[in-house]
């Protein structure tokens, strides 16, 4: 049963992610995403982080891909029907990609990846809370630095002028 | 009867064990699902048709007329009257409108309505799926809601309703953070966030202990409804019904729903953290009790959200994101970071929610009294005649 699942949300992440660079509009191409966004929880939740589902659609879901939408429709020809889709490299960047394809595969079939045995703990949202302020403090502060960064240029870039 | 005593999970479990006599193991999981999906989809529904009735008595009678009370006694059918004019209504497409965008966002935005009945906890045992993160749960929920404003602003092809579907972002962004604060507040004060085990820690209802987060819930889950006093998005004098302007027929009765659903949806909510949920007297002898306890508690929230969309004026929109960011995210802070110390603290528990509640107390007067002042200050800049002067 869990196999089916898996099999489903993957090619719906995967086929919309496709989607998403192929389409001709570019504001369904966001939609595509927020579908691939969908796909990603999807996944979460198999793994059993639920917590991490969840926020991967209030976060993702929910404000990053409002602010690709905005940004799309800041921009011009957003549904032009006359831009083409792919340009002429296209024989090349086929090429590369297959060998991209190939480094990978060979990659993740042969390392031997480390697996952590035992089952997910039940107070895994306790122990998330307690790495964040204990071992992980570092990067959570640097994070929040970053974010109160973006929130003043975001005031100064929005600000009205005084003249 | 003590089958009747706890008669909703019983129920469960005999119907349970009569499908298995008959099906495989699998076949009996999908019925529970199917049954329970259907009764999700069908709490919007409810929502609608009784709180669309409910809604025209309180606020007629506010408005000091009677409301309908021609189909049917009191006019009970009138909502069954409206449904169906809506039904046999021509669907309009614009012309240029973007179809599948334009036809998918009612159907997401009436899901988002439905999804968020799963983790309700109507009694005890009587919930969805309880899930570890409940609450988060509905908030992110919530937030499907905010795509599929822009993808009705957007698939409409109209500037109107493309600027309107601004403004509902607009709205909808700013005031999930004081959402989630007063949210983080309570999970702080439950020590979970499965909403069964909320329920199960309001040994008094936490209304009493965190006045503030109350408020700033409120408030902010009457804002992202879009209820009034923030129904700048849909009021006909202002935008003219905003971003839902091109929809027509069932369309419309999607958005309607999903309306009253959410409604619905965020006083249940109300109830669970902060009312009590379905706790009450002789609750726990007779857990069958809940259900009625938690829709009388609903029912009640629901009163007061009509009684202030009949009493108060509508904000405008910079006032209403100003209110947002500049008073209830501080006061949420303070709140969250008081009662974070407060928890720290090991003293009796009884005396640590009087601490919380003191600390409350203390930050409402002090947003009282700022409030106040800059409206003294804006009153006089603007030559407006001051409250102290009397009738003249």
């Amino acid at each position: 049963m869990q196999q089916v699942m898996f099999i489903v949300i993957s090619a719906v992440t995967l086929i919309s992610g496709a989607l998403v660079v192929t389409t001709r509009s570019l504001f369904r191409s966001a939609l595509w995403l927020v579908l691939a966004f969908f796909g990603i929880a999807g996944l979460f939740v198999l793994l059993n982080a639920e917590f991490l589902a969840v926020a991967q659609i209030l976060i993702y879901v929910g404000a990053i891909s409002i602010l690709i939408i905005f940004a799309i429709m800041l921009s011009r020809g957003v549904m032009d029907p006359e831009t083409r889709r792919f340009n002429d490299q296209w024989g090349v960047v086929a090429g590369f990609t297959a060998v991209l394809l190939v480094l990978l595969v060979a990659i993740l079939t042969r390392v031997q990846w480390p697996l952590a045995a035992g089952a997910v703990p039940a107070d895994a949202i306790q122990r998330l809370g307690a790495d964040f302020v204990g071992p992980y403090v570092i990067p959570f502060e640097v994070a929040s630095v970053l974010l109160v960064a973006a929130m003043i240029g975001a005031i100064i870039i929005a600000r009205e002028r005084e003249n | 009867m003590d089958y009747v005593l706890d008669f909703f999970v019983n129920l469960g479990r005999s119907w349970t064990t009569w499908l298995g006599t008959f099906l495989p193991e699998w076949g009996v999981t999908i019925i529970n699902y199917l049954v329970g999906g259907i009764i999700l989809v069908l709490m919007p529904v409810i929502a609608t048709l009784t709180l669309t009735w409910m809604e025209r008595k309180v606020i007629g009678r506010i408005q000091n007329r009677l409301g309908p009370n021609r189909v049917g006694p009191w006019g009970i059918f009138q909502a069954i009257a409206d449904a169906v004019k809506m039904l046999i209504k021509e669907d309009i497409i614009p012309d240029a409108a973007d179809r599948p965008v334009f036809n998918l966002a009612p159907i997401l935005i009436a899901g988002a309505a439905a999804l968020v009945w799963a983790v309700m906890p109507f009694g005890k045992g009587v919930i969805g799926v309880d899930l570890n993160v409940g609450v988060l749960y509905l908030v992110a929920v919530g937030s499907i809601t905010t795509v599929s404003v822009i993808m009705a602003g957007w698939g409409s092809n109209n500037k109107f309703a493309l600027i309107g579907a601004f403004r509902g972002v607009a709205q909808l962004l700013s005031y999930e953070v004081p959402m989630i604060l007063s949210i983080a507040t309570v999970v702080l004060l439950a020590g979970s966030m499965s909403t069964m085990r909320i329920v199960e820690a309001q040994q008094i209802p936490f209304i009493f202990v965190l006045p503030v987060a109350f408020i700033a819930y409120f408030l902010a889950s009457a804002a992202e409804v879009g209820r009034a006093p923030f129904d700048l998005l849909e009021a006909d004098s202002e935008i003219v019904a905003g971003y839902f302007i091109e929809y027509s027929g069932l369309k419309f009765g999607w958005f309607y729903i999903a309306e009253y659903g959410n409604l619905f949806a965020v006083s249940a909510i109300t109830a669970t953290l902060f009312l009590g949920g379905w706790r009450g007297p002789f609750s726990h002898q007779a857990p069958v009790l809940g259900p009625l306890y938690f829709i009388i508690k609903t029912v009640l929230v629901v009163f007061v959200m009509m009684w202030i969309r009949g009493t108060w004026p509508r904000f405008r929109i910079d006032q209403m994101l100003g209110f947002a960011w500049k008073v209830l995210v501080p006061a949420s802070l303070a709140n969250l970071l008081w009662v974070a110390i407060v928890l720290k603290i090991a003293l009796p528990t009884i005396v640590q929610w009087a601490l919380m509640l003191g600390g409350n107390l203390l930050i409402l007067v002090i947003a009282a009294g700022m409030l106040g002042r800059a409206a003294k200050r804006h009153a006089e800049q603007r030559n407006l005649a001051p409250l102290s002067s009397g009738a003249a």
